[in-house]
């Protein structure tokens, strides 16, 4: 039974893989420029280079041996290089991509750990003044565009009150070796250099673009587990518990809790994908060096490759996030895995 | 229980004091300074983005002379002492002995600076057997617009610590070139590792020099990241760490300014000054400087190849009011190419006033009264020159639509910028210059020559033979008096011909950290961060 929904998912997965390396591909072609610099990212090359590029990409053959070779160069990392620096695409996404995902996981965290207790607080109180004042915080955090928000956080905290740097992951007189491109982790494997001052600069520039990129997740969160618990509690199997004569607590933590819980966890894993987008909103103001601004820097400069790279990039891990949170969440869940037979 | 939590909360008490005063320490051994773009480049002689000479010349390198910023008089460098000699056809220089190159972790090297060295370093420039001389496509763009490869004759080593120069004819701007920044000192033994190597194009990205600091990274958009060069000859260099943060956005560079992020910024905003001036802790400091902002004018390209349309452009805009808009009053309106502070300054008096109505009357006999479309091309970065081309193009396009010329602004990314206009895609565009060195030729040679056009230095693609023959006969000769003549001529012929319009000379401003001494400010060149202090 689980064997058979995981492949279907895969199955999914590759026709989805296989739109996304078509789309990458055609990108080729629907930019303005030169085929052959679109693709190799090499620029006024002479003509014995270009000889060797054209028989590299398979130019001058049809469409389908040229997108075979895509896929065998995205598949061995031959990304192409970048037109602006001149290095490597694949070496850029791999460098900046765990600084987003670094980013994106912390907030994620904080959403978790606020939102869902928010959530059961709220629907345990429900109509009353817990709950009321969790629900309109909710809708003000909904509301407030992030961009926004940022630039208060900064405006307050930043230049106001000199609490918190306004960029970057870590000050940048301390020199962290890249190892695993994870700052937190990386300062950790160094054995807490500079007396530990390295871990609590870079916990301190941590400490707004989490916030900011929490938010949004975080008032999902808490509305999801608040209708989610409210609906659970209407059960006939809660009234009867609470016929026994269970009180609130007990109600909640053992009864309730865990079938709530369910639609939520699908819920945080489907939050990854918007989180990468306001990703890279917040790394932009907050100059946090993570694949979202560069994917938008090489937009402003036009930097083909590069934009193809980082777009494969993104996508492909936000495909992988979600089938993930599927997964997961059907192996807590048996019944959903029949859900796909189409039920009306 | 409690005296376990009351101990632990001791102990991190007692951790953060012991830390604040690490941290004090750590940050005192590093200054941080904010740069506004990536470096196009870790060799000052393939570049003339002044961007990137702040960030790489006098960090790295040093030269065999310099100029001395007050009485603009040459000072030893590398090359303790000099001699002219044959007519000013043969110049020898002496090499200070004991100079360290950088000893990093992908070169070690075995020798001192000797006559190899130079010799290596200055043939790379025009010498073809030069193995590195092809090394970046063989571009050295200052060097070719001052004509170097028709200056130098040979470059002869006659001992271990001399070097003579023979040149083909004695030119007056011969040592204002050598002391420029572009005009560094290379290892040669480097070179020849890396050639064992095969890995020859590393050259130019991984640094080997002599200045007051060695490279350690470089990470794009992000920083440079400099560590001292313990065995620097000049002098023992306070700061243990060097880093550029590289902050393209001028806002941010002010907000770092204010978190303390930064500890020196380059060029903040004029209309962001008013907030720095309200903070004790930071000071602001103005420096005159020798540079021009300009419009230029892709003279190749119709309609811009005709006189008449050029000048219509030029008395269509109200470069008053861009005074005020983009300069706030801390810039000098030109009255010609070269800045009022030049000798060879001559103010013209038939620089084109705004007055739409003789625009549009030079536009009907150029026969274009239905306007056309242009393009116009605003550097996307804030130099002394032009604080902020893009709203000064924003002024220009409202400008010109009066004289029913539509314009569109195109903006990229500062190095793709340099790039393509070097390549003439442009029809018109918002540009300058800062001088080099206090010599008037460096406004005209590097800028405005044919040759200049070949490197693709020219931003107007103007190459005029008499123009370019004033330029010659002015070096030819080391008479001031006759070679302020020929500048006065250049400087009117510009004004008459108006390849690009000179709009203003710009003030160079720069934040610093009250804390931060050692910082000065030339009127010419690149800066130099060699004795920052932290105090």
């Amino acid at each position: 039974m689980l064997f058979e929904y995981l492949l279907r998912r895969i199955s999914l997965l590759v026709f989805m893989v296989f739109t996304l390396t078509v789309f990458t591909f055609s990108l080729n072609y629907l930019f303005p420029g030169d085929l052959l610099t679109n693709f190799s990212g090499q620029v006024n090359s002479n003509y014995s280079q270009t000889q060797i590029l054209a028989q590299k990409y398979h130019i001058n053959e049809n469409l389908l041996m040229q997108y075979g070779a895509f896929l065998v160069r995205i598949a061995s990392g031959d990304w192409g290089v970048s037109l602006s620096s001149g290095q490597s695409v694949f070496e850029h996404v791999s460098r900046l991509f765990p600084a987003t995902l670094e980013l994106c996981v912390y907030a994620l965290g904080v959403a978790v750990l606020l939102g869902i207790p928010a959530g059961i607080v709220a629907s345990a109180y429900h109509r009353r003044w817990p709950d009321r004042v969790i629900n309109s915080l909710t809708l003000m955090g909904f509301s407030i565009p992030i961009f926004w928000l940022a630039l208060l956080l900064i405006m307050v905290f930043c230049l106001s009150f000199g609490l918190f740097p306004m960029s970057g992951r870590i000050g940048l007189l301390y020199e962290i070796e890249p190892i695993s491109n994870f700052i937190l982790i990386d300062i950790a494997i160094q054995g807490f250099p500079y007396h530990g001052l390295a871990f609590f600069d870079a916990l301190r520039h941590l400490a707004l673009p989490t916030v900011v990129l929490a938010m949004y997740p975080t008032t999902v969160l808490v509305r999801f587990t608040r209708d989610s618990m409210l609906h659970v509690l209407e059960q006939n199997y809660i009234k009867t518990a609470r016929a026994k004569g269970l009180n609130r607590r007990q109600l909640i933590l053992h009864h309730a809790l865990r079938n709530a819980l369910l639609p939520v966890i699908k819920q945080i894993g489907l939050q990854f994908s918007t989180l990468i987008t306001l990703a890279m909103v917040t790394e932009v103001i907050f100059s946090w060096p993570g694949i979202g601004r560069w994917l938008i820097d090489s937009i402003y400069q036009r930097d083909y490759p590069a934009i193809q790279g980082g777009l494969l990039a993104v996508s492909m891990f936000v495909i992988l996030a979600n089938m993930l949170a599927e997964f997961s969440h059907s192996l807590f869940d048996p019944l959903s895995r029949n859900q796909a037979y189409g039920k009306v | 229980m409690r005296n376990l939590v009351l101990g632990a909360l001791c102990t991190y008490l007692l951790g953060c004091v012991d830390a604040s005063q690490q941290q004090a320490n750590e940050k005192s051994q590093g200054l941080v300074y904010c740069a506004e773009a990536n470096p196009v480049s870790f060799n000052p002689q393939v570049t003339t983005t002044g961007s990137t000479i702040d960030l790489i010349a006098s960090q790295l390198y040093d030269t065999l002379i310099s100029i001395d910023p007050e009485t603009a008089e040459f000072k030893p460098e590398l090359a303790t002492s000099w001699a002219v000699s044959d007519e000013g056809k043969s110049i020898t220089f002496t090499l200070r002995q004991g100079v360290a190159f950088h000893s990093t972790d992908y070169f070690r090297p075995s020798r001192t600076l000797n006559a190899d060295d130079v010799v290596f370093s200055f043939s790379r420039l025009f010498d073809v057997y030069n193995p590195y001389h092809f090394v970046g496509d063989a571009e050295y763009p200052y060097f070719q617009s001052v004509g170097i490869d028709q200056l130098i004759r040979k470059v002869v080593k006659v001992d271990e610590y001399t070097v003579r120069f023979e040149l083909f004819n004695a030119e007056s701007s011969f040592l204002s070139n050598i002391a420029t920044d572009f005009a560094v000192i290379l290892s040669q033994e480097y070179a020849q590792q890396l050639i064992a190597q095969k890995n020859k194009p590393a050259f130019d990205n991984l640094p080997i020099g002599t200045g007051p600091y060695k490279y350690k990274n470089f990470l794009r958009d992000n920083l440079i990241r400099y560590h001292r060069n313990e065995q620097y000859w000049k002098y023992p260099v306070p700061m243990q760490q060097l880093v550029f943060d590289i902050t393209t956005n001028g806002t941010s560079r002010i907000a770092k300014m204010l978190t303390k992020e930064c500890d020196i910024t380059a060029h903040p905003s004029a209309t962001q000054l008013s907030v720095l001036k309200d903070r004790e802790d930071i000071r602001v400091d103005k420096a005159a400087n020798l540079n021009i902002g300009y419009w230029a004018f892709n003279t190749e390209r119709p309609p811009f190849d005709s006189l008449l349309v050029r000048k219509a452009l030029a008395h269509s805009v109200d470069f008053d009011k861009i005074m005020q808009a983009v300069y706030y009053g801390n810039g000098i309106l030109a009255r010609s190419h070269l800045p009022p502070s030049s000798w060879a300054f001559q103010a013209q008096d038939n620089i084109p006033r705004y007055n739409p109505e003789l625009a549009k009357q030079f536009l009907k006999e150029a026969g274009y009264e239905n306007g056309f479309n242009m393009t116009l091309w605003a550097m996307p970065v804030s130099r002394i020159y032009n604080p902020n081309a893009r709203k000064m193009a924003e002024l220009i396009q409202s400008d010109l639509k009066a004289i029913g010329i539509s314009a569109q602004i195109i903006e990229y990314e500062w190095n793709t910028f340099v790039e393509r206009i070097g390549k003439h895609e442009h029809d018109s565009v918002l540009l300058g210059w800062a001088a080099d060195t206090p010599d008037p030729d460096n406004f005209f040679s590097p800028l405005l020559s044919c040759t200049a056009t070949f490197s693709g230095k020219n931003p107007a693609n103007w190459c005029h033979p008499e123009f370019d023959l004033l330029l010659t006969q002015a070096l030819d000769t080391t008479d001031i008096a006759l070679r302020k003549t020929y500048y006065y001529q250049a400087q009117q012929m510009l004004i008459d011909q108006l390849p690009l319009i000179p709009i203003a000379h710009g003030v160079r401003f720069q934040a610093t950290s009250n804390d931060v001494t050692g910082v000065t400010l030339r009127p010419f060149g690149g800066i130099s961060l060699g004795q920052v202090r932290r105090n």
